[in-house]
């Protein structure tokens, strides 16, 4: 985990990408709704709600094939990294970057790791919520999003909301249900200048809520 | 058949061709950009053109290609349905045995033609049994509001959807082996009674109907759409077992029903606040807002034939 090299997509992770992204589609017809942002090859951050193992595909399935081809999902190593088998599917079919909460040593930083992938030139898919949420309210963020924003000002971070996936794939059940779902892509979100870490967060917060079509449903 | 089939197939081509035909000339006219009546109606246009190409090919298929299709416009249907209405965490288990129990023994009971279970397997067991598996997770919150949501749910999309294959099993004497052409006419006089009704309204709509409900609905649009509907039928009644006369009563209840249909579709849109099902067909919405009509028209079509010219 210390030494990360990004290579292009190997054929299993091609092949992965096209599958699971045709799978999210017939299971939920997702649609991307551009709300403030367009497609573009640019680097991003993209940062979203978080109820489900389902909301990183179909985020990324909203994406051209080359883009996906280097957007990388940030994941929990404490989770991801448990069994061999979790680490196969995590790191070799989905390319997701792994870390870890508790980290020990610096080199297993998570901002020193997503920092490395950013200067690679990829782009970046993290849940500021830190973990998925089961309430029927956003959590508050993590600081990553921040942290990341100041080392490297030149990333857009762009805000996410992933309609109906906790309804489809809920935390613990592992059968989706076949419901349509849209993401929704909003404006680009940046640290003003003098901005602190908390008032970003909330802020951040709030254009990530104001994105739900529907905030009228509390499912 | 062939003789009825070649010709229904030519005279949708007709008809598809000269609506393009003249949308094309509407758009040269019109001043630019184009009205969104005016690209809405191109889209559906094109739509249609999708739509009845993938009927005529299931049509060629027979009873699998019927059978399949409808079993997927239920699948397409019910996940708009169960989108738009109030579900919680508790219910998953209840939502997946709707698509995944519900719909594949439906349309296995419309296949082997098993009519006593195929009847009554969703309005009794399925009516007592989700309410039932409901109730045993323990989560009473908004309780009578889901299971409801969910009796719809099914009723709507798969058990009146199925009764549009389900014409396929009736045996009426001389007509043996043409139960194709009985969908035919009830999916062209309703889907067609729709088209006109649009017509219709879009030309002489003065007088809403019911403005609460939906504002698109005029009663000239009712009107003229149900006469020449009914005039339709009676037109196509050499692919059927009726006389021309009984055609026409037949399209007429078939749809009357069918706006019917499109009314209380719109009334469920209202209440949960959207305009369209889903965005699955161009122009038109979702599968819902395309087949609302059919859904209430399939199952009353299907017993009139059933009560009167069955043996």
């Amino acid at each position: 985990m210390s030494k990360l090299s990004l290579r292009t997509y190997t054929l299993l992770q091609t092949v992965t990408s096209v599958g699971l992204s045709a799978m999210a589609w017939a299971v939920t017809g997702v649609r991307p709704i551009w709300s403030g942002s367009e497609p573009s090859d640019r680097q991003r951050i993209y940062f979203a709600n978080h109820t489900s193992h389902g909301d990183f595909i179909l985020l990324s399935a909203c994406l051209s094939e080359t883009e996906r081809a280097k957007t990388h999902a940030i994941a929990a190593a404490e989770y991801w990294g448990k069994s061999r088998l979790r680490r196969f599917i995590a790191q070799d079919m989905l390319s997701s970057v792994l870390i870890s909460r508790q980290w020990t040593s610096e080199a297993e930083h998570p901002i020193s790791i997503m920092l490395s992938v950013l200067d690679q030139g990829h782009s970046l898919i993290i849940f500021p919520e830190g973990t998925r949420n089961t309430s029927d309210e956003l959590l508050p963020f993590r600081s990553g999003l921040y942290n990341l924003s100041m080392a490297r000002p030149d990333v857009e971070l762009i805000p996410c909301w992933i309609e109906n996936m906790s309804r489809v794939l809920p935390k613990g059940q592992f059968l989706p249900v076949p419901l349509l779902c849209r993401v929704v892509f909003g404006a680009p979100v940046a640290v003003a200048p003098g901005e602190e870490r908390r008032a970003f967060l909330q802020r951040a917060r709030a254009e990530l809520l104001a994105l739900n079509p529907r905030p009228d449903r509390d499912d | 058949m062939r003789h009825e089939i070649s010709i229904l197939i030519i005279g949708l081509f007709v008809v598809l061709s000269t609506a393009s035909v003249t949308a094309a000339i509407l758009s040269a006219r019109a001043p630019k950009p184009l009205s969104s009546t005016l690209v809405n109606l191109r889209q559906r246009i094109n739509a249609w053109w999708v739509m009845v190409a993938l009927m005529t090919v299931a049509f060629f298929f027979g009873r699998y290609g019927m059978t399949i299709l409808f079993a997927l416009i239920s699948f397409a249907a019910l996940r708009e349905f169960v989108t738009l209405t109030h579900s919680r965490r508790s219910d998953h288990w209840v939502l997946l045995g709707m698509f995944g129990i519900v719909i594949p023994f439906q349309y296995w009971l419309v296949w082997t033609a098993w009519y006593g279970l195929f009847v009554i397997f969703i309005p009794v067991y399925c009516f007592l049994l989700m309410p039932a598996i409901t109730a045993l997770h323990g989560d009473t919150e908004r309780f009578l509001e889901r299971v409801s949501a969910q009796q719809w749910a099914i009723m709507i999309s798969v058990y009146c959807v199925s009764h549009v294959p389900a014409l396929l099993t009736l045996n009426v004497p001389g007509f043996e082996d043409r139960n194709l052409l009985l969908i035919a006419f009830l999916i062209i006089v309703v889907q067609g009674s729709d088209v006109l009704q649009y017509i219709f309204g879009k030309l002489f709509g003065k007088h809403r109907f019911s403005p609460n409900v939906s504002p698109s609905k005029t009663w000239e649009g009712l009107i003229g759409g149900l006469v020449a509907s009914s005039l339709l039928g009676a037109l196509l009644s050499f692919i059927t077992p009726f006389s021309p006369l009984q055609a026409s009563a037949v399209a007429f209840i078939a749809c009357t029903m069918g706006f019917l249909g499109g009314l209380v579709a719109s009334a469920i849109k209202r209440d949960q606040g959207v305009k369209d099902w889903g965005h699955l067909i161009e122009g038109h919405g979702g599968m819902l807002d395309r087949t609302d009509s059919l859904v209430f028209a399939a199952p009353i079509f299907f017993h009139i034939v059933r009560y009167f010219w069955t043996v």
